[in-house]
């Protein structure tokens, strides 16, 4: 069959099941955007290209399959660079297309030429500038096969215009398209180990049975394995108690017995603290980020570690395990539970791990999650809002996030009881965030309810896409936490920097959220009182042919406790005020 | 390739073989770059598979452990292979070529030295001579600290490059493999 490299792209993409496109068209992509017109593939057409790149992203997340985003070159292909950043510090699948200037012209400083895979070479997993439209096929195939095993990541292709041209002989080719065997012959140099080695789980298994103060610590990797259910499975066999990081939260449920949170800088205090105190880290798909760890030499200083990670490169980066595994965190979980099950069988008996099971529900009982509440006339509790939001969803219903204070209380408060309901920029910390990867995520679950919640700086870095929303009828719903502030950089300024306060105010009502998100074509609400958060919350949740904006006027002076300052240890943690034992008067570390 | 400030750093030959597209070397050096390891020295060739080319990198091992830097070069798709060579049991090879100031008079120190070195001098003018040297890194070393005193004028040199050591053991006996295949 003889089709143009225009055609050959769009059908490539309808070959691996591609749903949906995030983009935004230009003069370089223009001959691909045609075909688009005749294919089952829906578009959604964004404001800015960093939106298309974040819902490619929230996709992802929501759906486990690859996510999508088309644009032009030279700006188009620059405006996405961050979102690909994001996806490769999580390890998001997705898969890039950008326009470029004619083969001819590469080189030359063309109108709108960007050397984008130069660019953008550290910030994705592989990338491609195609040269001939016959390896177009191919090297989408490779593309994704990439972007979606080993450890997922972005994966960029740059397409000459003049290869996709019809009016161009340049872009004639015959179809074909290659087989999985050929695409990983055409891939010499990449082979991913996804299965354990036997020995190594053995060992860890004997460890595991012989750890008085055992936790996993489970990391975004179990979702990106689709590890949940194994990972409950190991919990639950020997009743390994479970911290879950910030891009893991969902990956098991917060109400189960042996849920212990999340643990890091702003993690709760018995999360932090079992890692301190464990003999036994089991790290399943976690990276041991300076977020979680705090000062690495005084990091959890009594535990040896399994660490168990389809990326070999992360075993021994920060802490020398004393069990390495490389594999696939699914199938190495599985083949733990079965090594774990023939050692019980044959009589092995675990150590008692009652005693510590008891220390860690005193921690919680003493240092719960806890806020005071606002006393009368004072402006909301971001905590409260939480709370509300978090009681009226469906327990399904999945969270976006943006950066900041929000995103740790989001994190902190929320109740996660499902895999994949938690959407957050962790590695890059990309304030903007939410907005596109609700939309994202919306498209790639309709039927779910989707929060972002939002703070008002994020919100004014990519709110433009609530037009998309509005456009493509997307129905999601945006919390904005208003503190009037970039409240977390205002937070380390109050903490470390003697409450010296250089530009963090926003004003809560320069821009009126109310007003923008309404000529966005979306239903707003504003919140002032505590007793308008439910009805406005309920009247939210009614709507759902069309975005619902809600801005909830928050107290600015709020922290995020508990905390570990940065480049402590973590057994430096701060607990709030209210909880430190009376005549402590030590205030905050000085970093 | 920055100073070296303390001591001499520890170097250690890399040999990785790389998939013969565009653009790798500047992967691998931008992995280099981004990841604050040091590259001491860098040549790269094609192999007598036109698919592959070699690259031999001798890196410095006190920016990053050695394991960091073989394991995230392993995570480029483009690369298909590396071996760490260990001094010991590897042969090192480095080519210099340098031209010497030198007065007619004193031309016969630098030939006799170029001589013991077991060099070979290429091009003589009125006041210069060209001479090249290949030899194991140190050996080069040495020559050129010698040399310098003659006045060097311009010098090159091209990096190492380096193979396993062949071992010693004798030839395991093999039984002979019944028909290879069929044809077609
Ligand atoms: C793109 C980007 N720029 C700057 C930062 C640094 N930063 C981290 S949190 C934050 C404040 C976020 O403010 P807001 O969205 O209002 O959230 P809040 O902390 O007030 O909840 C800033 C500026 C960042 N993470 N991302
Ligand atoms: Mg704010």
């Amino acid at each position: 069959m003889q089709l143009n490299g225009g055609q050959a792209l769009i059908k490539a993409l309808e070959m691996e099941g591609v749903e949906v496109i995030f983009g935004l068209p230009g003069g370089a992509i223009l001959p691909v955007y045609d075909p688009i017109i005749d294919s089952p593939i829906r578009h959604v057409l964004v404001r800015h290209e960093q939106g298309a790149g974040h819902m490619a992203e929230g996709y992802a997340h929501a759906t486990g399959k690859p996510g999508v985003a088309m644009v032009t070159s030279g700006p188009g292909a620059t405006n996405i660079v961050t979102p690909l950043a994001d996806a490769y510090m999580d390890s998001v699948p997705m898969v890039c297309i950008t326009g470029q200037v004619g083969t001819a012209s590469i080189g030359t400083d063309a109108f709108q030429e960007a050397d984008i895979t130069g660019i953008t070479q550290s910030v994705t997993k592989h990338n491609y500038l195609v040269t001939e439209a016959a390896d177009i096929p191919r090297v989408i195939r490779e593309a994704f096969h990439i972007a979606t095993t080993g450890r997922p990541g972005p994966v960029l292709v740059d397409i000459p215009k003049d290869i996709v041209d019809p009016t161009n002989p340049r872009s004639a080719m015959e179809w074909y398209w290659p087989t999985d065997a050929e695409v990983i012959a055409g891939l010499p140099g990449y082979r991913p180990t996804t299965t354990g080695h036997p020995r190594k789980i053995k060992e860890a298994a004997e460890l595991i049975l012989a750890s008085e103060r055992p936790v996993i610590y489970a990391g975004g990797g179990i979702l990106k394995a689709r590890a949940a259910e194994a990972l409950r499975e190991l919990a639950e066999l020997l009743d390994l108690p479970v911290v879950t990081t910030l891009m893991a939260r969902g990956a098991f449920p917060d109400d189960h017995p042996l849920s212990l949170g999340m643990p890091g800088m702003h993690g709760n205090y018995t999360a932090i603290m079992s890692m301190q105190e464990s003999d036994l880290l089991i790290a399943l798909g976690s990276r041991f980020d300076d977020r979680v760890t705090g000062k690495v030499p005084a990091f959890a200083p009594h535990a040896k570690i399994i660490h168990v990670d389809i990326d070999p490169a992360e075993l021994g980066k920060v802490r020398r395990p004393d069990v390495p595994i490389v594999g696939d965190c699914n199938q190495v979980i599985l083949e733990l539970v079965k090594a774990l099950r023939s050692l019980l069988d044959g009589g092995a008996a675990p150590a008692d791990i009652t005693p510590w099971r008891s220390t860690l529900s005193g921690w919680q009982e003493t240092y719960p999650l806890a806020y005071e509440p606002p006393a009368e006339g004072d402006l909301l509790k971001p905590q409260m809002v939480l709370e509300a939001l978090r009681d009226s969803a469906p327990e399904d219903c999945i969270v976006a996030s943006g950066v900041g204070q929000h995103q740790m209380w989001a994190s902190q408060y929320w109740n996660f009881r499902h895999p994949y309901t938690w959407i957050n920029s962790g590695g890059l910390g990309t304030m903007g965030f939410s907005v596109p990867a609700a939309i994202g995520a919306k498209v790639g679950r309709p039927d779910r309810m989707v929060w972002a919640i939002d703070g008002d700086g994020c919100f004014q870095m990519t709110a433009q896409e609530l037009v998309t929303a509005a456009a493509e009828r997307i129905p999601v719903k945006i919390a904005i936490l208003n503190n009037a502030y970039l409240g977390m950089v205002r937070q380390w300024q109050e903490m470390f920097y003697e409450e010296r306060y250089s530009e963090v105010y926003l004003s809560p009502d320069l821009p009126d959220y109310v007003k923008w998100a309404e000529a966005m074509g979306c239903v707003a609400f504003r919140v002032e009182h505590p007793d308008d958060i439910q009805p406005t919350i309920d009247k939210a949740n009614a709507i759902d042919d069309r975005p619902v904006v809600i801005e909830f006027r928050t107290d600015a002076s709020e922290k995020v406790f508990p905390m570990v300052a940065a480049g402590h240890s973590n057994s430096d943690v701060q607990v709030p005020p209210f909880q430190r034992p009376a005549g402590d008067t030590s205030e905050e570390v000085v970093q | 390739m920055t100073d070296q400030t303390v001591g001499e750093p520890r170097h250690q030959t890399l040999s990785v073989l790389v998939e013969n597209k565009a653009g790798v070397l500047a992967r691998i050096v931008n992995l280099f770059s981004r990841r604050a390891y040091n590259i001491y020295s860098l040549a790269v060739a094609p192999t007598d598979d036109e698919r592959f080319s070699r690259l031999t990198v001798v890196v410095d091992v006190e920016s990053a452990p050695l394991e960091q830097i073989v394991k995230q070069l392993h995570k480029l798709i483009n690369v298909v292979k590396i071996v760490e060579h260990d001094p010991r049991h590897s042969v090192e090879r480095e080519l210099l070529i340098a031209t010497v100031k030198v007065a007619v008079a004193d031309r016969h120190q630098v030939a006799e030295l170029t001589r013991i070195f077991e060099g070979r001098i290429l091009a003589v003018s009125h006041d210069a001579l060209t001479v090249s040297l290949e030899g194991h890194p140190s050996k080069v070393d040495d020559f050129e600290e010698l040399l310098r005193p003659f006045g060097i004028a311009e010098l090159q040199r091209t990096g190492r490059v380096a193979l396993a050591q062949l071992d010693r053991e004798p030839p395991r006996l093999h039984a002979v493999s019944p028909v290879r295949g069929k044809a077609g």
